[in-house]
């Protein structure tokens, strides 16, 4: 990777996420092994103790993320990586650093679920998991990658919205764009904008309140911060019994991503004013639309897509858009429906949603089958 | 001593949490004289850890001091993020028996194979003490807790061999009514480097005691008291002597490679590597 030009590099995904991690500033990672997600832990080890960096295994899934959420509160950059089970053992610990306005980056490679299932093989099984997978009222944010230079830029942008709003942030890969090869252009990393978590002055001593994202400092500085998980005041002391404190602190935490929402959501969009249907898609599926939308549009069918590269917060905006063009909107997901009941709540009747499901061995939605699907949706 | 000392310099301002004749109590204080005692006049070389459970008030929020208090059974994940980032903080986690040997436990045996540098001190109160006294892997065999009402069936986990076995740099034990041993081992473990394990057998009057048929906690210190058997002395008793015993002393102390040290040597190895042979 160079600081002046842009190079071109022909990566397996998750060999990107690992070199966006250390161009993002990643110092400490500590993961456990994991189908499909183990390569992101084998080369972080190899990088990062080059730049002075931590990378160590541990013992499961619950230290890993517990060792993420301490390094960063020692002032780290910080990242796990896992694979539907060990992000299912993990969600006690997102709640914390969400409660807690830890920022970090859980890397999860989709695969089969529920329980193993087939460890081995691609799925889209985790979306609401991502959303909703630990207790309380809670609001993620999640990234959606299609392809391996995506998967760069978006381990670059994760790390950036988990400094920026003082949260985790999880990137949700999946077995099929972290195992593939392909061509990668970085630009230079001086072009690559990082930002980095807003330090206190000396004589702060507010961290978890006051502002909408309060400032972080370090331990070891000086701050005498007081860290809890417990429903805290605006200087870490726990308020276990008072409703005021509790509903000020976690309406606080949730409207701190909701409020910035749309700045937050990114999408690709194509004819999303211009279409009779539309698609909703994310992740490896979304390969598939590109051939699909050509196909219609040799059949005369004009087909627009959002794709969706920010799943949570949902890009609300964008899809009502393609809700109001569109007659019909299809959400091709590798589960058994996800994303679609999201769609459906946004189209709210304004389009009819469909949906185009495919689960087991790996298997993608094909081009063919998506165009099969618009060709009939067209009909009826 | 005559010098007056208070434990208050180094207190937020808070009420302490714990029911009258609470062990912690006597814990936190040995802890405090023990830092005063080694000259820190405040706690600003230290960082705290703890989990869920009384004692991991303890630290969080009373002392006026860095701490964080993470989830049940997750202080030493933390702690290890803690003190690989920052070698140089003084890394000291308080934990309950629950906390550190129950839910916690696979990172307490990893920790001390890695021989990482931290203390632990853990208050074993032999019972779930905050969620109203359910018995718990250090609970003696036969007392009756609240789900164990016929008394419990289950062998106790010995914490402190445990921790020699896996690797720790140094293991005592002692009780609340040896607060001097106690402190000056907490003075101790504080100057030794790698994983310390201090565990605390500790009164719990309120969920413990009283359901196994003591009346206050000065009943339960003289228990203690009576049934403590040095550690030299324990090695020579069969496992059925020892049955309901505490065994109190210094279980090992021993120089082995910390985490810190093999960790940074590597990063030292893997930089130079790089300057040798480009990246």
């Amino acid at each position: 990777m160079s600081k002046k030009e842009a190079n071109t590099y022909f990566w397996q995904g998750n060999e990107a996420c690992a070199q966006a991690a250390v161009t993002a500033g990643c110092r400490f990672f500590a993961g456990y092994p994991i189908t499909p997600a183990s390569e992101i832990a084998e080369l972080l080890s190899e990088k990062l103790p080059k730049t002075g960096g931590i990378a160590i295994q541990m013992e499961d899934e619950l230290a890993s993320i517990g060792a993420v959420v301490g390094a960063s509160w020692a002032g780290a950059k910080s990242m796990t990586a896992t694979s539907g089970p060990g992000f299912s053992l993990m969600q006690e610990t997102i709640g914390y650093a969400f409660m807690t306005e830890t920022p970090c980056v859980i890397v999860d490679v989709q695969r089969l679920g529920p329980s193993t299932g087939q460890a081995t093989k691609c799925g889209q099984g985790d979306v609401m998991q991502a959303r909703w997978g630990t207790h309380g009222d809670y609001t993620a944010i999640t990234l959606s990658p299609n392809s391996v230079q995506e998967l760069f830029e978006l381990t670059i942008k994760a790390f950036n919205l988990a400094e920026k709003y003082r949260t985790p942030v999880i990137l949700l890969a999946d077995e099929t764009i972290a195992h593939m090869r392909e061509r990668a252009t970085i630009q230079p990393t001086e072009n690559i904008e990082i930002i980095n978590r807003r330090k206190p002055k000396p004589n702060e001593k507010a961290f978890f309140g006051l502002e909408e994202i309060p400032p972080m400092p370090s331990v070891g500085e000086g701050y005498n911060i007081a860290v809890t998980g417990s429903t805290h005041n605006e200087y870490g002391i726990r308020y276990t019994a008072d409703p005021k404190v509790h509903r000020q602190l976690v309406e606080r935490l949730n409207s701190k991503i909701q409020n910035h929402a749309e700045e937050i959501a990114e999408t690709e969009t194509h004819n999303i004013n211009d279409c009779q249907i539309g698609i909703v898609s994310f992740g490896c599926t979304s390969r598939a639309i590109y051939e699909a939308v050509e196909n219609a549009k040799t059949k005369g069918l004009a087909v627009g897509y959002v794709r969706l590269k920010t799943i949570w917060p949902f890009p609300e905006k964008t899809v009502k858009e393609l809700a109001e063009t569109a007659e019909k909107i299809i959400v091709p997901e590798m589960n058994l429906r996800q994303i679609f009941y999201e769609v459906q709540r946004i189209a709210d009747g304004s389009a009819d949603v469909l949906s185009l499901n495919k689960i087991g061995g790996g298997e993608l939605i094909t081009p063919e089958e998506l165009t099969e699907k618009i060709m009939e949706s067209a009909k009826n | 001593m005559t010098e007056t000392f208070s434990i208050k310099k180094y207190l937020r301002d808070l009420p302490l949490p714990f029911c009258p004749g609470c062990g912690a109590m006597t814990v936190m204080s040995e802890f405090l004289r023990a830092v005063h005692e080694l000259g820190h006049e405040d706690l600003s070389k230290f960082v705290f850890c703890s989990g869920i459970g009384c004692s991991a008030w303890i630290p969080s929020p009373h002392f006026m001091a860095d701490s964080v208090h993470t989830l049940h059974g997750r202080s030493i994940p933390a702690a290890t993020g803690i003190k690989l980032i920052k070698p140089n903080v003084n890394v000291v986690i308080f934990g309950g028996d629950g906390d550190i040997v129950g839910i916690g436990l696979s990172h307490f045996i990893h920790a001390a194979r890695r021989n990482l540098d931290i203390l632990v001190i853990m208050v074993n109160n032999m019972i779930y003490g905050m969620t109203g006294g359910q018995v718990a892997p250090t609970t003696p065999f036969k007392s009756k807790t609240t789900t164990t009402p016929y008394g419990s069936f289950e062998h106790p986990l010995d914490a402190a061999r445990l921790a020699v076995t896996a690797g720790a740099s140094y293991v005592a034990r002692w009780t609340t009514a040896q607060p001097n041993e106690l402190r000056e081992s907490i003075k101790k473990a504080l100057q030794l480097q790698g994983f310390r394990f201090i565990e605390a057998t500790s009164q719990c009057p309120t969920a413990f005691g009283r359901r196994a048929g003591f009346k206050d906690a000065g009943e339960m210190l003289r228990w203690f008291k009576a049934n403590t058997i040095p550690f030299e002395e324990a090695k020579n008793m069969t496992e059925e002597d020892l049955t309901r015993k505490i065994v109190v002393g210094e279980f090992t102390q021993r120089k082995r490679l910390t985490l810190v040290e093999t960790m940074y040597r590597m990063i030292e190895e893997a930089k130079t590597k790089v300057e040798e042979d480009g990246d």
